[in-house]
């Protein structure tokens, strides 16, 4: 069970129209691992959890999620199957408030977060829970948005660089929130920038460029990975 | 915690003011009938029920349908079938008239949602002509005739309908019947998912919604209640007729929620009794009401884009602290 990946996926190609921009990903994620996709801007690690999501018009390859291809499923089934995307536009529904936003995705399985664990590990959202949801900050976005992945089941997080644009303190919180929920054993596949934020929760890191994987490493080796994370991400 | 009862008091206020304002409307409902024409007030209950209906679909859902006359018309041509020729009693000719209706909607939706903006708006709308044609052939609609002098007859064999007040009640029973349903299904959590389809479709089916049923459900809610309110409207008037499915009756109620507010659960309503009184109380003069009708929707669009309902509830908004 531990050995064989929960999510696999193996020479994912992606294409928007006619540019062809993933040229085989592969990448597998064992149940309670947290991974981060590095990569520069326009790299393909957004491209990566969409074609995954099946967002994305025409994609190729393996997706397998404990067994099941996902590339085959009906769109809306991808979500049912147990992944939770938490784009990086937050994707937060302006017409309802806190509360209806939370409870809107539908349970996909046993084993969710409760509204009551929910509002306890965000306590923000409790406060804002009648807001509507264009009148919330950037932070709270954010957190709505992993919030209400977790209250479906959804046994995969994918974060698409959940603190870009946010401030320190947020970041800090979104960060105890990632160490919460993997100490209770989700399994996430993060998209980052900031591999000092990613440092704190990632088991392991892969790095992408030109719509490649192009390097894989342990969380603790990330030092010895510095020269080449600052040439391939130029900070 | 401050917060948490401030809100709930806040609530709570809004909760009163609510019910104070619906039970004033109930209120000059009820009296209505004693000082305006009946008919008038009934001709106005139906349509602002149509445009509900309407509404549900371009305000909640964000589909433009182009072809709600087959469900308006089509449930009138049923109702008036069926309570004259069958001898059925009204309201149950009105509930089979709003069946067939949602029958019709089955059948249109599920080949209009499948495409969506204009393409969605011209397949309602061929599909409404082609409705509207069989009407003018098959014989039991007699063509250009119409079905006329439907009897009123007696409400469940007790309450006589050929007097207008009676009538003039049940058709707003029917109304805030229709309009209840609406209000309920807009504030489920039924309705919270169309918002969010409304709002972005793709972002709904990736938090795991087959949206096409969504849409085919409320697609049908509104074709029944469009329904319920053309049902409705044969027994007031006695007759059904070809207007009723044609175009130009779809394009009325679009004006109507347009002018009204769309989106706004009050604005059909209101853009309703607008464009009915015009009609009505133009009718006798020299003046062409289209003309008149067609200033106002320019203006409405040029200075108010939320409609009437939509400006005036947007203007309370600001004002109100918060």
């Amino acid at each position: 069970m531990s050995d064989a990946p929960l999510l696999d996926v193996r020479g994912l190609q992606a294409w928007y129209g006619e540019s062809h921009v993933l040229h085989g990903v592969d990448l597998a994620i064992r149940e309670g691992e947290t991974v981060t996709l590095l990569g520069r801007n326009g790299a393909g690690k957004t491209t990566t959890l969409r074609a995954i999501m099946g967002i994305l018009g025409r994609r190729q390859g393996v997706v397998n999620l404990r067994g099941h291809d996902l590339l085959r499923l009906p769109l809306h089934r991808v979500a049912q199957a147990g992944l939770g995307y938490v784009p990086e536009e937050r994707g937060i529904f302006a017409s309802l408030n806190v509360e209806e936003n939370l409870m809107l995705p539908p349970k996909v399985a046993e084993g969710g977060m409760s509204v009551a664990e929910i509002y306890e590990l965000f306590p923000n959202l409790l406060e804002r829970r009648w807001s509507q949801g264009t009148k919330l900050s950037g932070g709270e976005q954010q957190m709505l948005a992993i919030a209400r992945v977790l209250r479906t089941g959804a046994k995969i997080l994918l974060l698409d660089e959940p603190t870009e644009g946010l401030a320190p303190v947020i970041i800090q919180r979104i960060g105890d929130v990632l160490v919460t929920l993997k100490a209770r054993g989700m399994t996430i596949l993060l998209v980052e920038q900031n591999f000092r934020f990613a440092r704190k929760v990632a088991d392991r890191f892969y790095l992408m460029e030109d719509g490649r994987i192009v390097n894989s490493f342990a969380g603790h080796e990330l030092d010895s990975h510095t020269s080449q994370l600052h040439d391939v991400l130029g900070v | 915690m401050t917060v948490e009862t401030g809100l709930l008091t806040s609530q709570s206020k809004l909760r009163t003011s609510t019910a104070l304002l619906g039970a004033i409307v109930l209120a000059l409902l009820l009296a209505a009938p004693f000082f305006l024409y009946p008919i008038f007030l009934m001709s106005v209950l139906c349509f602002a029920l149509f445009a509900c209906a309407f509404n549900l679909l371009i305000g909640y859902v964000g589909l433009l349908s182009f072809g709600h006359a087959t469900f308006f018309g089509g449930a009138a041509y049923i109702t008036a079938h069926a309570v004259k020729v069958w001898g059925w009693e009204p309201l149950s000719g009105i509930l089979l008239g709003a069946t067939g209706a949602a029958i019709l909607g089955v059948f249109v939706g599920f080949l209009a949602i499948r495409r969506q903006g204009i393409y969605f708006a011209m397949i309602t709308l061929a599909l409404g002509q082609m409705f509207a044609f069989i009407c003018l052939q098959v014989p039991f609609t007699h063509g250009e005739d119409g079905i006329q002098g439907v009897p009123r007859g007696h409400l469940l064999g007790l309450l006589d309908l050929n007097h207008p007040l009676p009538m003039y009640y049940v058709t707003l029973a029917i109304f805030l019947a229709g309009f209840f349903a609406i209000w309920r299904i807009v504030n489920s959590p039924f309705g919270n998912i169309l918002k969010a389809i409304r709002e972005n479709e793709k972002r709904a089916v990736s938090l795991g919604y087959r949206v096409d049923r969504y849409k085919l459900g409320a697609f049908v809610m509104s074709a029944a209640l469009a329904g319920l309110a053309g049902g409705t409207k044969a027994i007031v008037f006695q007759f059904a007729t070809l207007t009723d499915v044609q175009w130009q009756m779809s394009g009325e109620v679009i004006l109507m929620t347009l002018l009204g507010g769309i989106g706004t659960l009050i604005g059909p309503v209101v853009g309703a009794g607008l464009v009915i009184a015009l009609q009505n109380y133009l009718a006798a003069s020299d003046f062409p009401v289209t003309v008149l009708i067609g200033i106002i929707f320019v203006i409405c669009v040029l200075l108010f884009r939320r409609g009437i309902a939509g400006e005036v509830m947007e203007l309370l908004k600001r004002k109100a602290p918060q």
